[in-house]
């Protein structure tokens, strides 16, 4: 195959562009791919300072590697998860990154500063570990940007990470959820900003972008993570996608430009209805947050 | 060829020559859920695979929902 560009050697093909590329052709339209999400969804001021939610993987690093290089000011955030030699690992990863290019990257350690980690807050709430680990981010992202005075959280969730999560709200109907989907949460009261940048870009070409760009990521698959739902569904888009190129993007676009809306103000009713957690002050429905709820039974309240 | 597989690491043998589309389809894996790399360099499905050639098929599903 030859660049789509300049009709070298190409190095990746894109079956839902019908298109290939050469490295440099392909780093500028992961490049050219971010900034028009950005530009489309409104997601980052030139001037906002931006915290990337770092885990050690491809996508994280990728987006903190595509930011710093569109010119935003962006600094990372790796939580320690303490699961076994797979947070070791990737610890490794996101500081030899943030090392080799002398970016700041802030580190919270669940265990250390929390009083718990992912396998024992599985274990006290008898539920799947990527839920608690889910959760955990959620919560302590925007603590620590709000707290650390960032003006936006940004996350690596690429295009399988919506396609995979839509299909999983779409076959639940979870209305909540679906209001909530959407590239650019606002901030209001108590939350910051977050957006996803990778929108537009496959986890397919993330892995290429950092292989391309020399960043060492972890390629292990979280073994918390093995086999569950949102894996099964992400196969099934694959092979869907396989059979008809574009598919996913058809999907998660389609969903955004004509549906999204009418599923939005079941998410704003929610947020209207939110107090102040009794234990951290964050947002919550209740009178303690779920975050709390989570680190009490953990054994870290 | 040697082939490195990854999650869990193993190597297979396979013979040469081939395309990239055709290893991928004897080891039963969807195009869309890997990068192939020989030597360092990525390479496209239509790529030709010689048989002393080492090959790195990398996963790239991640499984993080949140």
């Amino acid at each position: 195959m030859k660049c789509r560009v300049c009709r070298g050697p190409a190095v990746i093909d894109i079956r839902r562009h019908n298109a290939a590329f050469c490295d440099q052709h392909f780093l500028h339209h992961c490049r050219e791919q971010v900034r028009r999400a950005v530009k489309d969804h409104q997601m980052l001021l030139e001037d906002d300072r931006v915290l990337v939610a770092v885990s050690g993987g491809k996508d994280s690093l990728a987006l903190w590697d595509l930011l710093v290089e569109l010119g935003y000011d962006a600094d990372g955030l790796y939580l320690g998860l303490g699961i076994g030699d797979y947070s070791d690992r990737s610890t490794d990863a996101a500081r030899a990154y943030a090392a080799e290019r002398g970016h700041k990257l802030h580190e919270v350690d669940l265990a250390a500063d929390y009083g718990y980690d992912i396998p024992s807050a599985a274990a006290a709430t008898h539920r799947a570990p990527c839920g608690a680990c889910g959760l955990s981010k959620r919560h302590l992202f925007n603590t620590v940007a709000i707290g650390r005075g960032y003006d936006v959280v940004a996350t690596g969730h690429n295009l399988d990470d919506e396609a995979a999560v839509l299909l999983g709200n779409v076959m639940r109907w979870e209305t909540g959820y679906l209001g909530r989907q959407h590239p650019v949460l606002p901030d209001a009261p108590g939350f910051v900003r977050k957006v996803k940048p990778l929108i537009r870009l496959g986890e397919r070409e993330m892995a290429a972008y950092c292989v391309l760009r020399g960043i060492d990521y972890i390629v292990e698959e979280c073994p918390m993570a093995e086999g569950n739902r949102h894996l099964g569904y992400k196969e099934v888009l694959n092979a869907l996608e396989d059979r008809s190129p574009g598919t996913k993007s058809a999907f998660v676009f389609g969903f955004l430009d004509r549906v999204h809306e009418r599923f939005a103000g079941d998410a704003g009713a929610e947020r209207a209805e939110l107090g102040e957690c009794s234990v951290c002050g964050s947002p919550t429905t209740g009178d303690v947050c779920a975050f709390c709820r989570l680190r009490e039974r953990a054994g870290g309240g | 060829m040697r082939v490195l597989l990854r999650n869990p690491r193993r190597e297979v043998e396979v013979p040469g020559p081939l395309t990239v589309a055709a290893l991928l389809a004897r080891l039963d894996l969807n195009p869309e859920s890997v990068l192939v790399i020989c030597g360092d360099t990525l390479v496209t499905r239509d790529a030709r695979l010689a048989d002393r050639d080492t090959v790195e098929i990398r996963p790239v599903m991640s499984g993080g929902a949140a």
